[in-house]
């Protein structure tokens, strides 16, 4: 798949001779080098994990977090450069809040008659409010929009992480995955990151309809163990987090029993592989 | 003097009765049809129940101007807003524009509305928006200046979990009871009714309307005199 685009990489505006825009597959691979992210549907809501490797052993655990809540109903995980991922939260948080509720600039500010939506321009920030929380579905287009906006100048430069946002509205619980490229899908299971063909070829053998977020969280913890490389990388944390019925539609960290259940289960999954 | 210009030089106001009204499985507005400019009635026969979007209807009370431009504007938003969304928008969505719209020009405005619609999560709402820009959602509101003659009438006569027939005989006769005591309300009863099968419009002429406490019969029209034959002209 990877050539050398000698002379058509240089810029994200332009096109090579067979059609493809370089620049955007190269942050893609930025993507790739990173700690997996997996996310799966399960029936009654979304359970995403992540493969966090410990760059020292001097971090915290615990910190660093790569799942981000973007609203009470959603959350994002990241894989890539993690400050591309930052900017990507934020804009996502501030969507969702401004889509809902009427934010004030400043207090004696007037505010017009009319008012124009924030639209995928990035450049009118002003807000249309709608009085009701973001539809998973519309969140997922605005942040896809806004990673594609960075792909269209020549004076910025394409978001190095991939992200996946799983949400769980009126319309059920839903997963997308944005690219850098600023393509968004909607998946029953995702993966991103260094053992994504692993972890994908597992979630297919799931059968997530019938699954509840409980057995998801440990299936989900199976398959970060199971695609980690022991030995290109050493240590790894691994970091979870749901929205389901069960976690009242709230987007939260999995909580301390259910993780340590599921970190205890996946580690005997492996020994099991390894006795055979 | 140019007395008698003021009155048709004055801003159209709708005195107006608005009402709007849940039952189960939908909702039902209703209004009367008179707008006045001053003492003349500029229009008996007006329409105060507009559309905003399929599912989506509000009832205009105060300007005539003010509650028509308002409307326009919340129908374009909504209509962007329903296409990036790519299903209809809710009533609450709807009623929050209003809102916005109503309270961020609290100084320039002077509506009163009620929003009222069907959505398939929440199903029937109404959402009552006063002078200054409120949004309350209730299981009825009246508005307009005969509504100041229903609040007794509804206190005693609502109830939660009406038919379609029942709220649709409620409203027709709380509109009627107000345009028989409020001068600034008259003409005909519009009714709407929103619910899952779509959207059914009604009219109600004056004379299908009961007469209530010391209203007279209408008599003959003197219009009626045009249909009779003209006298043949005199020959000399």
């Amino acid at each position: 798949m990877s050539s050398i685009g000698t002379g058509y990489d240089l810029s994200v505006t332009t096109f090579s001779p067979d059609g493809r825009v370089f620049q955007i597959e190269y942050a893609a691979k930025a993507v790739d080098n990173s700690g997996t992210v997996v996310a799966i549907k399960c029936k009654d809501g979304i359970v995403m994990g992540v493969e966090k490797l410990i760059a020292s052993k001097m971090l915290l655990p615990g910190s660093n977090r790569r799942i981000h809540s973007v609203h009470r109903h959603s959350g994002m995980a990241v894989a890539g450069l993690a400050a591309d991922g930052r900017q990507i939260v934020t804009r996502a948080k501030s969507e969702a809040t401004n889509y809902e509720k009427f934010v004030s600039r400043h207090l004696s500010c007037k505010v017009p008659l009319v008012s124009v939506d924030t639209a995928e321009a990035g450049e009118f920030r002003v807000l249309r409010v709608y009085g009701e929380a973001i539809p998973v579905k519309e969140l997922a287009e605005r942040v896809a929009s806004y990673v594609h906006l960075c792909t269209l100048y020549w004076w910025l430069r394409p978001f190095g992480c991939g992200v996946i946002v799983g949400g769980y509205d009126r319309d059920g619980p839903q997963l997308y995955m944005i690219e850098p490229s600023g393509i968004s899908y909607r998946y029953f299971g995702a993966a991103i990151g260094k053992g994504r063909q692993a972890a994908k070829t597992e979630i297919e053998k799931l059968k997530l309809s019938e699954m509840t977020c409980r057995q998801g969280v440990i299936e989900v913890a199976k398959i970060i163990y199971g695609v980690h490389d022991e030995a290109k990388d050493k240590a790894f944390e691994l970091e979870m987090s749901w929205v389901c019925d069960e976690s009242n539609r709230q987007h939260q960290k999995v909580p301390e029993n259910l993780l340590e259940e599921a970190k205890s289960a996946a580690k005997a999954a492996l020994e099991e592989m390894d006795a055979d | 003097m140019d007395s008698i210009y003021n009155d048709l030089n004055a801003p159209h106001s709708m005195g107006t009765t608005i009402i709007g009204v849940t039952y189960d499985g939908g909702v039902v507005l209703g209004a009367d049809s008179r707008t006045s400019t001053g003492m003349y009635v500029a229009n008996r026969a007006s329409d105060k129940i507009t559309q905003l979007t399929d599912n989506v209807y509000i009832c205009r009370s105060g300007s005539a101007a003010d509650s028509q431009v308002l409307s326009d504007y919340v129908r374009y938003y909504l209509h962007q807003h329903t296409i990036q969304l790519g299903q209809p928008a809710t009533v609450k969505v709807a009623a929050n524009l209003v809102r916005m719209v109503s309270y961020n020009n609290k100084n320039m405005l002077q509506t009163g509305l009620i929003v009222g619609g069907w959505d398939k999560y929440e199903g029937g709402k109404i959402y009552g928006i006063p002078l200054g820009g409120t949004l309350l959602e209730q299981p009825f509101t009246i508005g307009g200046s005969g509504s100041s003659y229903l609040y007794g009438f509804f206190d005693q006569v609502w109830k939660e979990g009406m038919t379609q027939d029942e709220a649709e005989k409620l409203v027709v006769k709380a509109v009627s009871l107000a345009i028989a005591r409020d001068g600034a309300s008259g003409g005909v009863v519009r009714t709407v009714t929103i619910n899952k099968d779509g959207v059914s419009r009604k009219f109600f002429p004056g004379n299908t309307l009961p007469l209530w406490h010391e209203e007279l019969e209408a008599k003959d029209s003197l219009l009626d005199g045009l249909s009779a034959a003209s006298p043949e002209p005199m020959v000399s």
